[in-house]
């Protein structure tokens, strides 16, 4: 040990090595056999409480939103004035909210339209702004130009202003118009992203070598470089899940999501309950729990499969 | 301001129709006239919650509760409605028909606006012809419609400038003559449309909108006492000297943007008189405020209008099915579960604050719950032709409506069996944009805010063939001509008594199914007392008393 | 560095139009009739409708329309509300209120999110830092509406602590509160940032360097370590203003803040295009102008970075 080093360990004021990160940074794996980026992202996946806990959610989540009649016994619709507001009874353990609706049930039906708005509008910007992104990466020079503005113009317009705006054009507020929307205003982020990522494998060196074999360019970017640039997409694509659902409580919290007459759903729910909120709040609470728990699984998904996919911040 | 619709307050507060409101500690039994009493301390300065005026501040471009609060109280017309809506002369000395469509009006003398000029017979002249022109573009022009001439004037160029209707005798004399008999004319001479404007108006419109120059209780307290947004400062007018004369040191109008503001306000004592409560207290108010809170129905009656050309709903199955919704609507429990007692079921097609009102009319039996009626009636219904498809109920969702259609349309469903849902519109606008191009798909929301208390207002033109806000296209020559009888009546208890006997083709004929009427539910702070209540649901805010 | 601003600028003038063209052709497709609405259930005269179409330009075409408002803009004309006040008046009021909220926002977020996220950084793996993620994945998970309403309803009507209303007058300390609901969520990104900046920028060479060379560890932190990881934060920081400023709508709704959310929404729902779009460009100019700013910024902090 050099005179400094012994120095600096006695006085403290360099951290034991166990208390430094060097410790994990010198640290060298040599007992799992190298993997591909995603096969080494689904180990360290496997092991995360929190993919686990996050996945077990969701995919309950997306059975009840398939199949709502599995968990709850009474028609979400079926509403008695006379029940207004009443608390649990048997059968009913959340009560009834304003016009005598059970809460229970429409807590269990009021998934799908959050599920579905989430995967639909995440499904669309995926597919627009990566195509997008990816084409302005890969081919540069004036298409890039082009579609970089382009996406500057609809990145400029916030996403819930826009929205709103948008919204009100359309009489009749189905799950697809909320996702289409949310997704026209969304899209400019994915595209970005998937730019940026292109722009980095464009010039490595698999990519040179396709191209000196012979390789058309399309068939290059379909076959290298999206392979190898699509993981920072996946990663956004699933945070964003959780925000379009999020946006989408918010567009009906507002009063302009989904038409509260056809579809059920956690935002319109909660809007209704503002009015009680200070004699019932319970009739806000469910809802607002379920949308809060929805909206963190795929919160906490996607911060699993961001360190999974990022070798950087994967330490350990 | 006809519209009991229009009011899109804050994002939050989706309040129901746009309430007025008030209090009344105690003493509320409406003794009229100002002056009642108690005026010894009383010389504080009453704030009361408002909106922000959505115009200038002329009297015949404001149709909306912000803006009339304060047109109310800085400008005087001929007449003034007590808290009963009975007219009694404020400028006018008389107002006199030497036949049924002729009227001469006298002005008291010695009548002054605030800056000391004289209020003259050409003041009322001229503002009710820049009123009508149709190039001015005023709000309120369609008031000026009975007067002679108005066609030529509203015409799109106008044909005339002025109205051939209005003859300026000399400064204190006018005359009216009016196209057709109507009987309620002089009743609606105290409506803000009917008010004068001052000389200096005409030179700089835009600027006297801004810092108007008016003829009543109050003036602004400065130039810029207009604070957008935020209030307006109202000191007494020492040149008024009719009998609204005010009994407090002044009036402060605080634009609130959500009422629940408001109410904290009230709760806490810095606002003396609160016309609307939130959503979120209308089951806690009336505990919260004892007896300083007011819950009184107010001139606003609440429907929705069937159209007569849709499908099902038109002769006698027609009528049978919206005989058969009437009764299946629980109106005692939807005002009770839903607005916390803050409606009143109907009981006819007006409004109970009315003079010539009757809750017991003829046939309004239909307007009650009764489910097994209903049953029977769409069973009746269905006999001659099955119905099919979902009944549906139109409403803007930026105007609080969604609870109560709700409420109405489960009810539809628990009751008759049948699909029945609400249909949502964005805003208003859009609403009224498939309303007046007659391509609304199912029923819709309506209402009516009297501008006069009259009950001529909420017959003619909601219900006469082809009349401006018959939007269900409702026909019916019997109603008809007991209108034009009542519009042609000697006095306006017989047009009353002929009104009233039209109501009951209307409770057979159903062209928009009666739900209530709307409250004005507020309250009063302790600091002031002998607050009224109009009977257009704003507070007599001149007989005020405040410590 | 120059050459850089300047090619930027020209960029934003693209942006600037398609982004107005956009805004304003959402607004002209807002379905109703807004001069009809105006008369409520009593329709106006049909004169007096037609004069204030005219007015209004509703009676012009699409382009017609557009390129009306863009000579007013130019001239820093906004227009008027149909209520007859000049739109830069109504914005004039407007901003004022949601700047003075985004800013203690950004404030709070800032000082908070880095405070915390720092000694989570420093101490990842610990209680402290697992807490913090838990708490901040929580924070963004529930929806602002309702951390607004549980803030109000707990604080403001149940604790009495704060006034649960913001008054028009809506001065820097009424807004702290309603600050602190609007930064939350950001506050968390904020802190997660700051914490995996951190840890990354530990096990750097050049921290590795500096502590081998003895340094005190508070001045490796605070002069190697905290540095480098506030180029990505103040990154988030400067993008942030905007979008605070968006979304304060929700905010601004539930505390009844006068602000540019609620002058927004009255004008969407009263069909007041020239103010919706005024609102909304004044908006994106500031996204541009705050984003420009951050990649400026950039170049100051991060010394690897050079324009040219």
């Amino acid at each position: 040990m050099s005179e400094t080093a012994l120095r600096a360990a006695q006085t403290r004021f360099v951290a034991d090595l166990e208390e430094t990160p060097l410790a994990t940074t010198d640290q060298v794996d040599e007992s799992t056999p190298p993997g591909g980026l995603w096969l080494e992202a689904w180990r360290t996946l496997r092991r995360r409480p929190l993919f686990i806990i996050s996945s077990v959610i969701i995919l309950f989540l997306i059975v009840l939103a398939l199949f709502p009649g599995l968990f709850a016994t009474q028609d979400p619709t079926h509403c008695e004035l006379q029940n207004s507001l009443l608390g649990s009874t048997s059968g009913h353990p959340f009560g009834f909210d304003v016009q005598g609706c059970d809460i229970y049930s429409r807590v269990v039906y009021g998934a799908r339209a959050s599920v579905s708005v989430g995967v639909l509008s995440t499904a669309i910007t995926v597919l627009v702004g990566g195509v997008i992104g990816a084409l302005a990466g890969f081919y540069g020079g004036w298409l890039d130009a082009v579609l970089a503005r382009l996406t500057d113009i609809f990145f400029s317009v916030p996403l819930l202003l826009g929205a709103i705006t948008c919204m009100q054009a359309f009489p009749d507020k189905t799950v697809w118009v909320v996702a289409l929307v949310l997704a026209v205003f969304g899209w400019p982020q994915v595209a970005r992203i998937m730019r940026g990522s292109v722009l980095s494998v464009r010039n490595a060196e698999y990519v040179t070598a396709a191209t000196a074999l012979g390789a058309s360019r399309a068939k290059n970017l379909l076959r290298h470089v999206l392979p190898n640039a699509i993981a920072p997409v996946i990663v956004i694509a699933t945070v964003s899940l959780g925000a379009f659902i999020g946006a989408e409580a918010t567009l009906s919290f507002l009063g302009i999501g989904l038409n509260p007459a056809t579809t059920v759903s956690w935002g319109g729910d909660i809007n209704q309950a503002q009015n009680v909120l200070r004699s019932n709040p319970s009739v806000l609470l469910y809802p607002a729990a379920a949308l809060s728990l929805t909206v963190l699984s795929f919160i906490m998904l996607g911060d699993a499969v961001r360190e999974a996919l990022d070798p950087k911040s994967r330490k350990r | 301001m006809t519209a009991s619709t229009r009011v899109t307050r804050g994002l939050v507060a989706a309040a129901a129709a746009a309430l007025l409101l008030t209090a009344c500690s105690g003493n509320s039994s409406s003794s009229s006239s100002g002056g009642s009493g108690s005026n010894a301390a009383g010389k504080g300065i009453v704030t009361a919650n408002s909106s922000e005026p959505q115009n200038p501040l002329i009297p015949s471009n404001t149709n909306e509760e912000g803006g009339t609060k304060i047109i109310n109280s800085i400008f005087s017309g001929l007449v003034y409605y007590d808290a009963k809506g009975a007219p009694h002369n404020d400028l006018a000395e008389s107002i006199t028909p030497s036949d049924p469509t002729d009227y001469t009006i006298t002005l008291k003398s010695g009548q002054k606006w605030s800056d000391g000029t004289a209020v003259t017979a050409k003041n009322f002249v001229d503002a009710w012809n820049y009123g009508a022109l149709s190039t001015n573009a005023q709000l309120l022009s369609s008031f000026y419609a009975p007067i002679a001439g108005y066609d030529a004037v509203s015409a799109t160029p106008p044909t005339a400038k002025t109205l051939s209707g209005l003859k300026v005798v000399d400064d204190t004399h006018f005359t009216v003559k009016l196209s057709r008999p109507q009987a309620d004319f002089p009743l609606q001479l105290g409506y803000i449309a009917f008010f004068p404007l001052p000389d200096k108006a005409f030179t700089d419109i835009k600027a006297f909108g801004q810092n108007p120059v008016g003829d009543g209780p109050y003036m602004l307290k400065s130039p810029t006492a207009w604070q957008h947004n935020v209030k307006i400062d109202l000191v007494p007018n020492p040149k008024y000297t009719g009998p609204r004369k005010p009994q407090n040191g002044g009036l402060t109008l605080s634009f609130y943007q959500s009422q629940e503001a408001a109410y904290n306000d009230l709760l806490a004592g810095s606002l003396d008189v609160l016309d609307a409560v939130p959503p979120s207290a209308l089951g806690t108010f009336q505990k919260d405020l004892g007896d300083r809170a007011v819950n009184q129905p107010a001139a606003i009656f609440q429907s929705f209008t069937i159209p007569e050309k849709l499908a099902h709903f038109s002769g006698a199955e027609g009528a049978l099915r919206r005989q058969a919704i009437s009764y299946a609507i629980d109106r005692p429990t939807i005002t009770k579960a839903i607005f916390k007692g803050t409606r009143t079921p109907a009981k006819d097609f007006t409004s109970p604050t009315i003079a010539g009102y009757s809750g017991d009319l003829p046939g309004n039996t239909v307007l009650s719950y009764d489910p097994s009626k209903a049953k029977q009636l769409w069973a009746q219904a269905d006999a001659m032709s099955p119905w099919s498809g979902t009944f549906t109920l139109a409403y803007n969702a930026d105007g609080g409506h969604q609870e109560w259609v709700d409420a109405v349309a489960n009810g539809l469903k628990n009751t008759l069996g049948i699909q029945a849902q609400g249909k949502p519109y964005p805003t208003f606008a859009a609403l009224r944009k498939d309303v007046t191009d007659r391509t609304m798909t199912g029923a819709f929301r309506s209402g009516w805010q009297a501008d006069y208390p009259g009950l001529y207002d909420f017959i003619q033109p909601l219900y006469y063939t082809k009349a401006s806000s018959n939007d269900g296209d409702y026909s019916n020559p019997q109603l008809d001509k007991l209108i034009d009888e009542a519009a042609a009546a000697k006095t306006l208890n017989e047009s009353n008594q002929l009104l009233n006997q039209a109501q009951a083709t209307l409770f057979k004929d159903l062209p928009a199914i009666p739900l209530w009427y709307a409250n004005i539910s507020g309250g009063s702070s302790q600091n002031v007392s002998n607050v009224q209540v109009g009977w257009d649901s704003i507070p007599l805010f001149y007989a005020i008393n405040k410590q | 560095m120059a050459w850089y601003v300047g090619r930027r600028v020209l960029q934003m003038i693209p942006v600037f139009f398609g982004a107005t063209l956009l805004v304003y052709a959402l607004v002209f497709l807002l379905p109703g009739d807004p001069i009809a609405a105006l008369g409520g259930n009593r329709p106006l005269a049909p004169g007096v409708a037609a004069q204030l179409r005219h007015q209004y330009h509703l009676d012009e075409s699409f382009f017609q329309q557009y390129l009306t408002y863009l000579k007013g803009i130019l001239t820093l004309d906004f227009g008027t509300s149909y209520s007859g006040r000049p739109v830069t008046e109504v914005m004039a009021q407007a901003f004022p209120v949601t700047i003075r909220l985004a800013l203690l926002a950004l404030l709070f977020e800032g000082v908070f999110g880095i405070g915390a996220g720092l000694i989570a950084g420093l101490r990842r793996g610990g209680v402290f830092d697992a807490t913090l993620l838990v708490a901040s994945l929580v924070v963004i998970a529930v929806p602002i509406f309702v951390i607004g309403f549980v803030v109000q309803i707990v604080f403001g009507v149940k604790l009495g602590w704060i006034n649960p209303t913001v008054g028009p007058e809506a001065s820097w300390g009424q807004l702290v509160v309603p600050a602190l609901v609007l930064g939350s969520i950001s506050f968390a990104y904020v802190l997660r940032l700051t914490r995996d900046s951190v840890t990354e920028n530990l096990s750097a060479d050049w921290v590795r360097t500096a502590t081998a060379k003895g340094l005190s560890r508070r001045r490796v932190v605070s002069t190697h370590v905290l540095r480098n990881s506030l180029i990505p934060v103040v990154t988030f920081l400067g993008a942030d203003l905007g979008a605070l400023m968006a979304g304060a709508i929700v905010t601004e709704g539930i505390f009844n803040i006068p602000g540019v959310g609620h002058a927004l929404y009255q004008a969407i729902i009263r069909g007041e295009g020239p103010t919706v779009v005024s609102i909304v460009t004044v908006l994106v100019v500031i996204y541009i102008l705050t984003s420009l700013f951050v990649d400026l910024l950039y170049a100051v902090l991060d010394p690897r970075i050079r324009y040219v």
